[in-house]
This record gives C-alpha cells, structure tokens and sequence, in this order.
C-alpha cells in the first residue's frame, strides 16, 4: 500500500492541505489535485522549464520535487503571478505587447523567469535575459519576441 | 515512478536514527535534480528517502585562516552569487554558473553533486584542481576528512558508507597570484552533461610555473587530477614544446567511453584542445 501524507503549503496566497502519495511529484499535485494547469507538465525531465513555478521566492521545475518535499513551502504558479485586482503583472503584459506568446506552452516559466531576472537586475541586457531564460525551452517563437518582450520591461 | 516513503528529518540523530532502524534500502536526497530522474527511469529503486533538507549549519560559505568551507546543502545558484566564491575560487564560480540550468542550480546543491557521482559532475574537476577535501558524519564511528581525489571509486560510486553523509567541502584559498579556468565541452550551451572538462589552476612565477593543478572529467571512470601533466608543467617556461607534451601525456592518461554523446576518438581530440586552450587563456588572463 503506498504511504500517503499529509503536506500542507501555500500557494498563491492560500493555504492548501492535500493527502499525498509519497512519489507524487508537485507538477502534478497542483495541476490534479489543486487544478492549476498553468503550470505545464512536458518532458518530466526538468529539461524544459514549462513546470517553473516560485518556491519560496526562487524559481524551480515542480516536476523535480516531490509534493512532499514542498511542505511548508511558500508556492507562486503563474495563476498568482498576475496583480489582486486580476490585472496583468508587467512582464505578462510586455509578452502581449510583443506578440511573445505563440502556442503558450512554454510562457509561464518564461515570465516566472523574466520576472525573476528583473528582481535581481532592473535592466537586464539581451545576453543576461538570453542566459536568463536558458533553461524555459520554446518551440515556436524562435525566442527573439521573448527577450524583447522581458528587455522592453527594465528601466 | 516505484512507490517509496519519504521522511524529512530535523537533526543527524533523527538521521542516523532512521537509518538504523528501517533497515531498507535508503538514498539520501536534497536538491533531487538527479535523482527524481533516476527513479523515474527505474535507474534506482530505493526504499526510503532521506531528505537532508531540513538539516541545520549545512548550508553556507565560509573563509576563515584561508580556509573556505562550503556547506553540502548550498545550492549552485548560492555558489554564483557568492562573493567569496567568485572572489576567491573563480574556478568554482565557473562551473557553478555552467552547471545545469538557471532553474535546476536553484535546488541542486554541491553535496549532491558529489554524492552523485557522475563522471561529468561539474563541481569536481574545480575542486579537484583546488585540492578539496569531503568532511563526513557518519552513524557509526567517526566522519571522515576524504581528499577529494580519493574519493570517487567509479561512475556514481563514492567511498561513502550507507549511513554516511557529506556535511561540508573545503580548500585553501588560492594564492592572489594564481589563475586558473574552468572549460566545459557540452552538446548544447545549457543543461548539457559534459563531453569534455578541464579545471586548470597554475601559479607563475615570471615566466616559469611554480605549481601547476589539472583535473579533467568525462574522460575516465571517475573525474580525475593528471598528476604526470603537473609534473610536466611544474618548474620550466610554458612553451610550445611543453604543450605538446602535454597533449601526448594527456591521450596516455584519460580512458574515454564512447557513448550517446561523443566517441572516445573525439574525446581524446578534444581534451588535448581543451587543454591547449585553457592553457593560451589562462596565460593571457582570460577567466573564461
């Protein structure tokens, strides 16, 4: 019989209680359990940054941790990433601004990391961003509309 | 992936404790960047996962009398944004910073990088070239000091006893006048398992070279210092006739796989241009 246990954390603000198998991995947790798809799950290697969410404030792929290791952390998906009120956080909004979103796979780790970037650098160069965003692989816009759009957002 | 109970303790008695009384078959985790892949492949099948995570004082970076001391839960991203470490062991900031990816380096951390062992793992060729030390607690008896050179027996196999973890690493600081590189040969420019890699750290004196440290990994069963290429280095001018020597030493003493991502041909091509590269930067003052 698989152990199961009980983690609690936070995520977006909001305090979750979830029984869990002990090999469950958090992707798949806050995607099935708790619903929030944003967070995608695609090669399950941690290759490809489309599982990025914050943990206690730092970027990671959820589908290198297990839910269980996640207890007591503090967790941000890209659901908690746009503003209260519902409106879009900057990042979020340059990617519309420049066309950054084709099929969309790939941008919630991108604007996890470019939020990210510009916490620790206000105006980061292309190469920074380009570096930045190494591990958040996108098949479709080539990335250059990417890096534009985290760019026009430093001051 | 198999099923497997987990438990996180608090402090090395609950450890050690949890150690001895399960009596199945155990792995001690932290970042798991490695290791949840691994499982999921069905690579290893353990039991009971240890989580080191919670463990106090294992997570810093220290210099103290010219000792740096690096605790074995630090991750990778803590190593590129240290001061110290950037400062004082440029080396160490290099590969940490060519290491996985922004993401995995957030939660892979250095004491897992060697407990893995891999025959590419990043951290060790530096280290190595810094003349490291592994420290350990263990549950029976006393922890051990490892220098790092003898501790790896082959590719993910440490000296390591079932109960024993990794608490910390340390090395003198360089000279100020020493200089070194670290070069990565890889398959692409981010989450690439190194092909080839050289740590290279030499003190000059004028013209000649006093002390010379080589280490290269993904070229033998383990990452290895080539003590015959030191030798070769050590008190005479660096010239071309001592880099080409090198390179013939260099082909004699690595034993390269072929394998998914290179042939061994290429392997040994390549380390003898690593080298010679390392060598022309190192001596022009490039860091990178």
């Amino acid at each position: 019989m698989m152990k199961r246990k009980m983690v609690n954390f936070k995520v977006n603000g909001e305090l979750h209680e979830v029984l869990v198998e002990s090999n469950a991995l958090l992707v798949n947790v806050l995607r099935e359990e708790l619903g929030l798809t944003g967070t995608k799950y695609s090669c399950g290697t941690g290759q490809c940054g489309s599982c990025t969410v914050l943990v206690d404030g730092k970027p990671a792929l959820s589908c290198l941790m297990l839910a269980v290791a996640a207890d007591g952390a503090d967790i941000v998906t890209i659901e908690g990433m746009a503003k209260p009120d519902g409106s879009l956080e900057p990042v979020q909004e340059a990617f519309l601004d420049h066309s950054a979103i084709q099929c969309g796979f790939c941008t919630p780790g991108m604007v996890i990391m470019g939020r990210d970037l510009l916490n620790k650098n206000s105006n980061p160069s292309e190469s920074e961003i380009q570096e930045h965003i190494k591990g958040t692989l996108c098949r479709c816009t080539g990335y250059t509309s990417i890096v534009r759009a985290i760019k026009s957002c430093g001051k | 992936m198999n099923e497997v109970d987990y438990i996180i303790p608090r402090n090395l008695e609950e450890v050690f404790r949890a150690v001895e009384k399960k009596k199945r078959k155990i792995k001690f985790i932290a970042g798991c960047t490695n290791v949840i892949p691994y499982m999921r492949e069905e690579a290893i099948s353990p039991e009971l996962l240890i989580d080191l995570s919670s463990l106090e004082n294992l997570d810093y970076i220290r210099e103290e009398n010219g000792i740096i001391a690096i605790g074995a839960l630090t991750t990778i991203s803590k190593l590129t944004a240290s001061e110290i470490i950037r400062n004082q062991s440029p080396i160490i900031f290099s590969a940490a910073s060519l290491l996985g990816n922004p993401l995995t380096r957030n939660r892979a951390t250095i004491g897992g990088n060697l407990a893995d062992a891999s025959p590419a793992a990043d951290m060790v060729p530096p280290l190595l070239a810094l003349e490291a030390f592994v420290h350990t607690k263990r549950s029976e008896g006393e922890g051990r000091e490892i220098f790092l050179d003898k501790f790896f027996l082959g590719p993910n196999k440490t000296v390591l006893a079932e109960d024993e973890i990794i608490t910390h690493i340390t090395f003198s600081k360089p000279k100020d006048s020493a200089r070194g590189i670290y070069i990565k040969l890889g398959l692409r420019n981010s989450m690439a398992i190194s092909v080839v890699s050289i740590a290279l750290m030499i003190e000059m004196e004028g013209k000649v070279c006093q002390k010379a440290r080589v280490a290269l990994g993904a070229v033998s069963p383990t990452p290895i210092r080539v003590y015959r290429l030191e030798k070769n280095l050590e008190g005479k001018e660096i010239d071309q006739k001592s880099i080409q020597e090198c390179s013939v030493i260099l082909k004699e003493e690595i034993s390269p796989i072929s394998d998914i991502r290179a042939s061994a041909e290429y392997r040994k091509l390549a380390t003898s241009v690593l080298f010679k590269r390392a060598i022309q930067k190192v001596l022009n003052g490039e860091k990178t």
